[in-house]
């Protein structure tokens, strides 16, 4: 089973709808709570990056038996350095992104801690391509 | 403790989710940054926040917190309120600030979760 979803940047009003619509159908699939937040959790701050970094993006959503897969590709500036950005506390967001009650420099950490896979990819000026892996089992 | 008694000491607006007030809650969490809510565990907590905008209500939902309180009057958008009454939370306003707010609800038995 696939599901897309587009993602556009700046747009703090629709973010998180993905990730809304991710967990009523994981709810309907009888999913564990636990893994649910797990999921949406990841999902959410992933959307959000898209919304506070980057000029549009794509989500799709693959599940099967065992696991859900989310693929986050979006075009934007890309990440210098990824090792720095993987690091608690360090953001580039603007104070618009502030405003929201991100930007704290936590995103990609809380992501990291809530799936059992996670692939980044980034190219400056072209985009990045997150990867999410959460087993259902776990 | 019961949210109506958390309406209570804080002298709170209700302004959703009036049909829930006799649950029992047993934790709070103060903040306003939204990836710090995000990593919260706890089940039965309200979360305590100054941050009023749709992404509050959005966090609340991704992390399975079902009940906030708004302080220092900072009031929930009919926008948030419709995205509030959508997934069942409970929405309350206060004018005590988050010390304040905090102070009171902790005396009265609220626990923290870190």
């Amino acid at each position: 089973m696939q599901v897309k979803y587009q993602v556009e940047g700046g747009d703090f009003t629709s973010a998180g709808y993905a990730s809304s619509q991710v967990k009523k159908l994981l709810k309907q699939l009888n999913v564990a709570p636990k893994v649910i937040k797990n999921v949406v959790v990841a999902l959410y701050e992933a959307e959000v990056n898209i919304v506070a970094h980057a000029y549009r993006g794509v989500i799709e959503v693959e599940l099967d038996p065992q696991k859900i897969t989310l693929v986050l590709e979006d075009e934007g500036p890309g990440i210098p350095n990824i090792d720095l950005a993987m690091q608690e506390g360090f953001s580039t967001a603007s104070p618009a992104v502030r405003e929201m009650g991100f930007g704290a420099g936590m995103g990609l950490p809380n992501i990291k801690r809530n799936v059992d896979d996670m692939q980044l990819e980034s190219q400056v000026d072209k985009g990045t391509r997150l990867t999410l892996i959460k087993f259902f089992n776990a | 403790m019961k949210i109506s008694e958390v309406a209570k000491l804080m002298n709170a607006r209700i302004v959703c989710g009036e049909h829930r007030l006799e649950e029992e809650i047993k934790h709070g969490f103060g903040s306003d940054l939204m990836s710090d809510v995000l990593r919260t565990e706890a089940e039965q907590l309200i979360l305590i926040t100054g941050l009023a905008n749709l992404q509050t209500i959005r966090t609340a939902e991704m992390a399975d917190i079902e009940f906030i309180l708004f302080v220092r009057d900072k009031k929930a958008t009919d926008e948030m309120v419709e995205l509030a009454k959508e997934n069942n939370l409970v929405v309350l306003e206060t004018s005590n600030s988050m010390f304040k707010a905090s102070g009171i609800l902790f005396q009265a038995g609220l626990t923290p979760v870190f």
